[in-house]
């Protein structure tokens, strides 16, 4: 009972609203949810960090979820609900990798390790015959 | 042994220490908003306590600079930063609150122990408002100039030190 007490502490700090409509709820058409669930996988839970807003049980991530959800449902694009969410949070929001300013050396990298890898082989086998 | 040779090694070894220097500075978990400089997002909100009237965009549009608090009863450092907003409400500061996910009744107990430093305080039940201006966790407060346009954004709680901060900011947006 003495640690049941100290595990019911932390709910002082928990939130008494019941959860979005459509943060627990599929959405009726599956092909809409498919849409809806492929997109939540890859959005940032803003509270938790290292999880996506499918994976975390955050109240935000579950009104992030009602809002990707109940968007969809209304017809809208996912990749104009990701660019809304990047216009408000920044690139830190998508899981999707996209080139920009500050990534491409991410992209060109490996391409000019591999061109470099290429060519000292190149030269290698051709003095060998 | 060629020079040449060397570089690699060289390359890893300054990797190596990019790594251990960045592994020694401090984590930084603040998500900052890209709507600062932007319009407030639309919204009009119904009151979240009895007698106290809703937030909406229109309240700021009459060219008054005014603070926006997003916080919530069941957040904690909303207790610790509610001497601050008292102290920012004496020196002259509009505060407009925007509650997230939270009961009437609770909002009212939350007031009327901790001070109300609020002139509107309205309900975000689903966080559409927090979502929209891009504000990830509670509690967080941005100046919005008279023109509804975001000036600034402060990521925590207020402590007595961000006071003159959020008062020269207020004053900046007024100019």
């Amino acid at each position: 009972m003495f640690l049941f007490g100290f595990m019911a502490q932390p709910l002082a700090a928990q939130q008494s609203l019941p959860p979005a409509p459509y943060a627990y709820r599929q959405l009726e058409n599956p092909a809409k949810e498919a849409e809806a669930q492929a997109l939540m996988e890859t959005l940032r839970c803003l509270t938790c960090q290292s999880q996506s807003i499918a994976d975390s049980d955050a109240p935000m991530a579950g009104d992030m979820r009602h809002q990707v959800r109940t968007r969809i449902a209304a017809g809208e694009e996912p990749e104009a609900i990701r660019a809304w969410l990047v216009e408000r949070y920044g690139d830190y929001v998508s899981y999707a990798p996209v080139m920009s300013e500050t990534t491409w050396p991410l992209f060109a990298i490996p391409l000019l390790l591999l061109a470099g890898a290429g060519s000292i082989l190149w030269r290698r086998l051709r003095r060998v015959r | 042994m060629r020079w040449w040779w060397w570089i690699p090694l060289l390359l890893f070894a300054g990797f190596l220490g990019v790594a251990a220097y960045q592994l020694t500075q401090p984590k930084n978990d603040l998500v900052p908003s890209a709507m600062v400089g932007k319009p407030l997002p639309e919204f009009d909100l119904r009151a979240a306590a009895e007698g106290m009237p809703g937030a909406s965009t229109a309240d700021f549009h009459d060219g008054k600079p005014r603070l926006l608090n997003i916080w919530a009863s069941w957040c904690l450092p909303c207790i610790a930063e509610a001497p601050q907003l008292d102290q920012l409400k004496q020196e002259g500061a509009e505060i407009v609150g925007i509650a997230i996910r939270d009961r009437p009744e609770d909002v009212a107990a939350f007031l009327a122990r901790h001070g109300n430093p609020y002139t509107h305080v309205g309900a975000d039940d689903l966080s559409q408002v927090q979502l929209a201006i891009g504000s990830s966790g509670v509690p967080e407060t941005f100046v919005i100039d008279g023109e509804g346009v975001i000036r600034y954004q402060h990521i925590g709680d207020i402590r007595a030190e961000h006071v003159p901060i959020l008062l020269e900011k207020l004053r900046e947006a007024g100019e």
